[in-house]
């Protein structure tokens, strides 16, 4: 499952590091940047690879928030429910994407464009509130910026 | 007034590259610190100066610095972390100081790793951070390509790593030790202390783990002196990033004398509250301390006046709550935060933080019980420092105990009126 690009990847940063399992993390963003997500069988290979057993691996996968142990959508909507964004409307915007995507936190739509997630402060509260969608983080957040934004989106992906 | 650190920030621009930072008298305190300073005149300078972690601990850097093994017999390899980790909720300026000026994040980095002689230093990075990684990047092999980082730097015979470690999120990364974890490939739960990093940090060895606002302070203490840094604010502790978010006129980021009151900063930096709002009070340093008060608005906001006032400077980013917000609810919302980001790892913190928030949320929908309100402050007890492993479920009651304290009329409103009144 490994391409031989994640693999070379992965490699490239053994000499930051005195042991293999430090690129762990590291190797599972790699896979998750080309594939979506890290699936059973990659979490398999990067363990053999980093010479750690698959549950080891797991365990450390399914810690961090920022890598998907499930498939997500072409797009990842990570809506920030922290503090500011609460206090500056956040509960709109969480209304008006669930109502416009027809799907609650943690889903995604059945064409497998968005997925939408909750997400912890995104540090860029003097512009909350904010969300990030894929790499991109976007602030003081309106509706109807969400929908030019996934409006976008479509257009972008020739929908 | 000075600007030392935001000096050559402009928002929106292009941060300035290896030869623009070099124009702006970049790099120059490194040269002075590797060629005319011994590592201990370097972190003696620093000790001198006061500055303390901005990070939100408050610990005197020198002194963090001066306990790690020196000499000949000191274990190797040594190691620095550069703690870019911001996730405190409410917290957005070493984004600023990374995106807008990487080179003083690695200079300072640089000097820092110099001063405890370490051979390899990780500039630790949360993910959602993309544009400050991208720059860092860039930043990192000019810096490489420059001479000033890797092998023999400015022929010295002292050589340097730099790596740029960018993290897969959880709050808790940004404690030193759960760090330590996440470094060496583990869940990032926290170490007990003692040993302390200095002692046996990453892989066992030595490290020292400082924030970017802290390290950002190092090459301008180098280059002007401890005494310049102690004769910029009536706190003598240099200057400091604070931020406002909340319903104000004009949230933002403004470096300013630390020191600077509370007033000050709302009013005439924030430009005062937003129509229609009024101030009901201020979490002064991020999500995990103490509220203030109306009364407490001339308190000036440095490590010691903030703690007098009851509460903790922290990140110095404040989060303000106005009279259309409800403090339950903004109280619910920390404690959900909280809850959410526990590592799991000790029981009073894994099963505490949920039991609060399922309180508070019971109020906040109108099912909250008059004992409820001894409940919550048998938590803050519950889970006072010492009692849990590492310092987040403490942090987590701070904003609670103060709320308690100074909006106890909202919570029994809601008890007894069995709903929010601002639903």
């Amino acid at each position: 499952m490994l391409t031989s690009e994640d693999k070379i990847e992965i490699e490239e940063r053994f000499p930051h590091y005195p042991t293999k399992r430090a690129v762990c993390i590291e190797a599972l963003k790699v896979v998750q940047k080309r594939h979506g997500w890290v699936n059973d069988e990659a979490i398999a290979d990067i363990a053999a690879l980093l010479e750690m057993s698959s549950d080891d691996l797991d365990a450390i996968a399914t810690f961090y928030n920022m890598i998907f142990r499930k498939p997500v959508g072409q797009h990842v909507i990570l809506v920030c429910d922290s503090v500011s964004c609460w206090i500056m409307g956040y509960k709109r915007l969480r209304e008006h994407l669930t109502e416009k995507l027809g799907i609650t936190l943690g889903e995604t739509t059945p064409d497998g464009k968005f997925t939408l997630l909750p997400n912890v402060c995104l540090g860029a509260c003097d512009h909350a509130p904010v969300l990030m969608v894929d790499n991109d983080t976007h602030g003081d957040v309106t509706t109807e910026k969400i929908d030019a934004l996934l409006d976008g989106y479509a257009k972008k992906d020739g929908v | 007034m000075e600007r030392p650190l935001t000096e050559n920030i402009h928002p929106g621009r292009e941060p300035l590259d290896l030869r623009g930072y070099e124009q702006a008298g970049g790099y120059q305190a490194l040269r002075k610190a590797l060629k005319k300073m011994t590592p201990k005149q370097v972190e003696e300078e620093v000790s001198l100066s006061t500055l303390r972690g901005r990070g939100g601990a408050g610990f005197p850097t020198g002194k963090k610095w001066s306990c790690m093994p020196m000499g000949a017999d000191a274990p190797r390899p040594k190691y620095l972390i550069h703690n870019a980790d911001e996730m405190e909720p409410g917290t957005f300026k070493d984004r600023l100081l990374l995106e807008g000026n990487p080179h003083q994040a690695i200079e300072g980095t640089i000097i820092a790793a110099y001063a405890i002689q370490a051979d390899v230093a990780y500039i630790f990075l949360r993910w959602a951070y993309k544009l400050p990684a991208e720059r860092l990047t860039k930043a990192i092999a000019e810096a490489y390509a420059a001479g000033y980082l890797g092998e023999n730097i400015l022929g010295t015979g002292w050589s340097l790593q730099l790596y740029l470690h960018v993290s897969a999120g959880r709050y808790i990364c940004g404690e030193e030790t759960a760090m330590l974890n996440a470094m060496e490939g583990r869940r990032a739960i926290p170490r007990s202390k003692p040993p302390y990093p200095h002692e046996s940090g990453l892989w066992g060895k030595p490290t020292v783990v400082d924030n970017t606002e802290t390290l950002c302070n190092v090459p301008h203490i180098i280059n002007n002196g401890w005494q310049w840094f102690t004769h910029m604010s009536p706190s003598a502790d240099g200057t400091k990033l604070y931020g406002v978010s909340g319903h104000v006129k004009k949230p933002g980021l403004w470096e300013l004398p630390m020191g600077t009151t509370i007033r000050e900063i709302l009013m005439d930096h924030a430009g005062g509250m937003q129509e229609g709002f009024k101030f009901r009070g201020v979490i002064p340093g991020g999500a995990s301390t103490e509220f203030l008060v109306e009364e407490h608005l001339d308190v000036k906001m440095d490590y010691d006046s903030v703690e007098k006032a009851g509460s903790r400077l922290g990140t110095g980013t404040m989060i303000v709550l106005d009279d259309r917000t409800c403090p339950v609810g903004m109280v619910h919302n920390l404690e959900q935060f909280f809850a959410r980001e526990s590592c799991g790892w000790c029981t009073p913190c894994r099963d505490g933080l949920p039991w609060t928030a399922r309180i508070l949320q019971a109020i906040e929908e109108g099912e909250g019980q008059p004992k409820d309100l001894a409940r919550l402050a048998l938590q803050t007890k519950m889970l006072a420092p010492h009692h849990t492993f590492c310092a987040l479920a403490p942090g987590a009651m701070e904003p609670l105990q103060s709320a308690l304290k100074h909006f106890k009329g909202d919570f029994e409103k809601h008890i007894s009126e069995k709903r929010c009144p601002w639903r």
